[in-house]
């Protein structure tokens, strides 16, 4: 399984969102491997991506995607980030 | 994984911003003033948010401001600013904004081992509210570093 985690520039929130999303993926037992991308890179970084986590201001940059684009609001609450990815590949 | 350097030069506390714009630049001079990047740095974190929106604005109260590498920057380096007031960044859910982090990384590598640490400190929700009530320097070393600690834990 294949998750991109999505930022503006890809040097800072999308590298926390990974490693949270590690922590995450983890406690739940879910095997997956976690990458960081950038806006400019949607298309190709989330063509292959069951799962893009991103934030409310990204959303409308990415484009037609079969992945389930998961948004998160607060990059730090990891009971929001379990939550949301036990829904989405739960 | 250590924090990117954070030498009390880059700490800010208390500051007053009129607006977003401002309080980027502050964190933009805090990272100047500590030699990480050059000046011109401030305003290529503001370009960020410009061109992509408030997404920085990573948890509530707390804005992550940063720019691609390039030479201005120095090296990897982290600036504190806590405002006097709360701004409003213009994010649906975490505004308004009373801490703003300045990070600098010199390549793109660097910055996924030096974020994770950042996770490690402010994944324990009391660290922002505590950061935003800071009243010195030493204060939010100690906030930076206890809570680093605890993660380690």
């Amino acid at each position: 399984m294949k998750i991109v985690a999505i930022c503006g520039v890809g040097v800072g929130t999308s590298g926390i969102l990974k490693v949270n999303a590690e922590r995450v993926l983890d406690r739940l037992g879910i095997d997956a491997d976690v990458t960081a991308s950038d806006a400019a890179h949607i298309d190709e970084a989330a063509a292959d991506a069951q799962v893009v986590l991103t934030s409310p201001e990204l959303v409308d940059r990415i484009g037609r995607t079969n992945a389930d684009v998961i948004v998160v609001h607060n990059y730090f609450d990891l009971e929001e980030l379990e939550r949301k990815l036990d829904e989405a590949l739960g | 994984m250590t924090l990117p350097p954070l030498p009390d030069s880059a700490i800010t506390v208390g500051a007053h911003a009129a607006d977003w714009r401002q309080a980027v630049e502050l964190a933009g001079e805090a990272l100047a003033r500590s030699g990480a990047t050059e000046q011109g740095y401030g305003h290529r974190m503001i370009q960020v948010i410009e061109e992509f929106g408030a997404y920085i604005v990573i948890a509530p109260g707390l804005a992550l401001a940063h720019a691609r590498p390039g030479p201005d920057v120095n090296s990897d380096g982290l600036a504190v600013v806590t405002l006097d007031e709360p701004v409003v960044f213009g994010h649906p859910h975490n505004d308004p904004v009373s801490v703003v982090l300045g990070l600098a990384v010199s390549t793109p590598e660097a910055h996924v081992t030096s974020v994770a640490e950042l996770a490690n400190v402010f994944n324990d929700p009391e660290a922002i509210p505590a950061l935003a009530a800071a009243s010195s320097t030493a204060d939010v070393q100690r906030i930076l570093t206890l809570s680093e600690e605890e993660a380690a834990r």
